[in-house]
């Protein structure tokens, strides 16, 4: 029997799909909501495709399991929610140091501290600045339906291994637990020696490899720093987004996720009473979309920055077009699920100026 | 069958856990400081006669300086 | 007609180097046990060492096996990663009693309890010897650190906490023990565990476990042969030595 042409399942499920789907062998785990659909489907679904599944004993505990998977030179990753990811921060800071591949996954949810079980995107500082310590980066991929949910995880991997980095999967809650079609799909003509060349595996027949981020000789972690900040200069042509009517648009509305796919319905809307707005979705959050956002903004373009958080993306989209323009702000305030007409009001003032 | 052992001095730390284990007791510390400062142990030529070959010292030797070596008969002429 | 043979012949996995640890420090002795273990077992080309925080997290320069640091305490965690990802291999983890029992008393039950086929080397000196010697869960009663400096009180700082014996408790784990390297006798019989350790990792019997009671002359603030000393007079009534688990010995039962 051949594979479905179309599944209809929660963006939480998309994302453990497309992980397999993209070849991934192993998959640590730990409950929280709202991702347990993830670990739930890993649970069978990994050891069916081949691979191995742990429910780990923290996500701290995970994250370091992700760690030595990925330091074998093969596909593995750990999924969770903001307070979840807040703890796999020290191993996600090794793995950027050690030069491991890796996903992580994070279906955020309202914070601080506890929060809530709903949706927000608090966690944008936390995935592009580094949660956690040392300059670093990941490549943060954020998928505003279910569908990019699976094509995102596929890209993710690949990212990882071709830059030798962590790499994020950013959803929340709405595109987690949404229900939307998706039309599986197979990578095809990956690499079977990769990872191969760097991994451990025990040294037989070579010299031993180290997978290490301590750097304690006379000048050796400067040259390590200025390795990794020319591996994340190369990663910005990684950079993309979705733009939506924003060749004619006066104000360009910029938003990610799940609020960048309910802004587009707003435009949509607000474009059928004549209103010149655009939407530019950054899908890549790192590497940050600057270099589009800065011609549009030499265009005369106005701004109108909407996130589900207290304004983080914000400074991003500021500092990319600080030399000729600024961004108004709407924020979404978390623990409230918006709709399209939430967003109709800010838009509309923000154009009027 | 006469034994003796080898101490690298380099590598003695001055530790003196062989002193400890040797059962002919013939390990001392000397009056030697090696490059880094350790007062090294050893066994004086007179002493080394009584080594038995055991190894027990190179066995607690955390540094692994000692080498210990035995003289066979090599078989029936 | 005679020749001279050598006695001591270090495995080549040991590099040959001098090491940072403190004069009559013990790491030097179970470094060469692990060595030894794999050595005779024809493992080393498939080893993979799982380091830790710790004065030994440098263990990979005197080891030459594919090796990865990992954070504090999370060793199990990592090895775990490794052994799944690539089943076929030796993991083993080398831990300290502050990396082991304190931060990382998660991981390491949790490890033992999936009966991971991983062995870990703990190595117990009742200190955090890196740091400069602050309180450990193994500090005895009474025995003074940086952090405790009136000596550790049982109603401030509660008891010392004897590994083996819990790890022995799980379900998973295959081997633990605990040994010595303060004497002669007592290396044999450490060796034979070491060995032992990773002879069950071979077999998939589950996870295995050797303590190691050793010596931090340095933040004892002892001379080696003293500390070397305390080994028996006051860390052995605390910490008896023996096999607290053994999955073969109870079958034969």
């Amino acid at each position: 029997m051949s594979a479905p042409k179309r599944i209809f399942v929660k963006g939480n499920e998309a994302i453990a799909r497309g992980a397999i789907a993209a070849g991934a062998k192993c998959f640590f785990g730990y409950p929280i909501t709202p991702q347990n659909d993830i670990p739930e489907f890993m649970s069978s679904a990994m050891i069916e495709a081949g691979g191995d599944f742990v429910q780990a004993e923290s996500e701290v505990a995970a994250a370091n399991m992700l760690l030595g998977a990925s330091a074998c030179g093969i596909r593995a990753l750990t999924s969770s929610s903001s307070p979840g990811v807040s703890l796999k921060q020290e191993a996600i800071s090794y793995m950027a140091g050690c030069e491991v591949p890796g996903v992580i996954v994070n279906v955020s949810r309202g914070g601080p501290g506890l929060g809530d079980i709903g949706p927000s995107q608090g966690d944008y500082f936390q995935a592009v600045k580094g949660g956690g310590h040392g300059d670093y980066k990941l490549l943060v991929l954020a998928p505003g339906t279910v569908q990019e949910a699976y094509d995102l995880t596929i890209k993710a991997f690949d990212l990882a291994f071709k830059y030798r980095n962590p790499v994020m999967v950013l959803a929340d809650a709405i595109i987690g637990q949404m229900k939307e079609p998706v039309v599986p799909w197979v990578p095809e003509n990956r690499d079977p020696n990769e990872g191969q060349d760097w991994g451990l595996g025990g040294a037989q027949g070579r010299a031993p490899r180290l997978i290490k981020s301590l750097f304690l000789d006379d000048g050796a972690l400067a040259e390590q720093n200025l390795k990794l900040q020319a591996k994340y200069q190369a990663m910005r042509v990684e950079a993309d987004q979705e733009m939506f009517l924003t060749e004619d648009a006066e104000l360009i509305v910029v938003a990610f996720g799940s609020i960048g796919r309910i802004v587009k319905s707003t435009v949509r809307k607000l474009r059928g009473q004549g209103k010149k707005v655009g939407l530019l979705r950054p899908i890549t959050l790192f590497p940050f979309p600057s270099d589009t956002l800065l011609s549009l903004a030499k265009q005369g373009k106005r701004f109108l920055t909407i996130e589900h958080n207290m304004g983080q993306m914000v400074e991003d989209v500021r500092l990319s077009i600080r030399t000729v323009a600024d961004s108004a702000f709407h924020a979404q305030l978390p623990g409230n699920l918006p709709t399209p007409d939430d967003f109709e009001e800010p838009i509309l003032k923000a154009l009027e100026g | 069958m006469p034994s003796r052992v080898e101490f690298r001095e380099d590598r003695c730390k001055g530790c003196l856990l062989c002193t400890e284990v040797c059962p002919a007791g013939i390990i001392q510390q000397s009056n030697r400081f090696n490059q880094k400062g350790y007062k090294v142990a050893e066994v004086t030529p007179e002493n080394m006669a009584k080594c038995k070959g055991c190894a027990f010292c190179a066995m607690i030797c955390p540094d692994y300086a000692i080498n210990v070596f035995k003289t066979e008969s090599g078989g029936k002429a | 007609m005679t020749q001279e043979i050598r006695v001591t012949n270090y495995p080549e996995v040991l590099t040959d180097r001098a090491s940072h640890y403190c004069p009559g420090c013990h790491h030097g002795i179970a470094h060469r046990l692990v060595a030894e273990a794999i050595t005779d077992l024809g493992l080393v080309d498939k080893t993979i060492l799982v380091g830790s925080i710790g004065c030994s997290v440098f263990i990979y320069n005197y080891l030459s096996l594919d090796a990865i640091e990992s954070p504090h305490g999370r060793a199990p965690a990592v090895a775990t990663g490794i052994k799944r990802a690539r089943p076929d291999k030796i993991v083993f983890t080398y831990q300290g009693d502050g990396d082991l029992a304190s931060i990382g008393m998660a991981e390491i039950m949790h490890c033992a309890n999936r009966g991971e086929n991983i062995t870990t080397i703990f190595v117990n000196n009742t200190v955090y010897g890196m740091t400069g010697g602050q309180m450990a869960p193994t500090t005895l009663v009474g025995q003074k650190t940086t952090t405790c400096p009136g000596g550790r009180c049982r109603e401030h700082e509660g008891m010392p906490i004897r590994m083996t014996e819990i790890i022995a408790s799980l379900g998973g784990v295959a081997f633990a023990e605990r040994v010595a390297v303060n004497n002669i006798k007592n290396i044999k019989k450490a060796k034979k565990a070491v060995a032992k350790a990773f002879e069950y990792q071979t077999r998939e019997l589950g996870f295995s476990f050797v303590e190691v009671l050793a010596t931090c002359p340095t933040n004892w603030r002892m001379t080696p042969l003293e500390a070397n000393k305390r080994i028996e007079t006051e860390m052995i009534p605390y910490f008896p030595l023996g096999t607290f688990k053994d999955a073969l010995a109870k079958e034969e039962k």
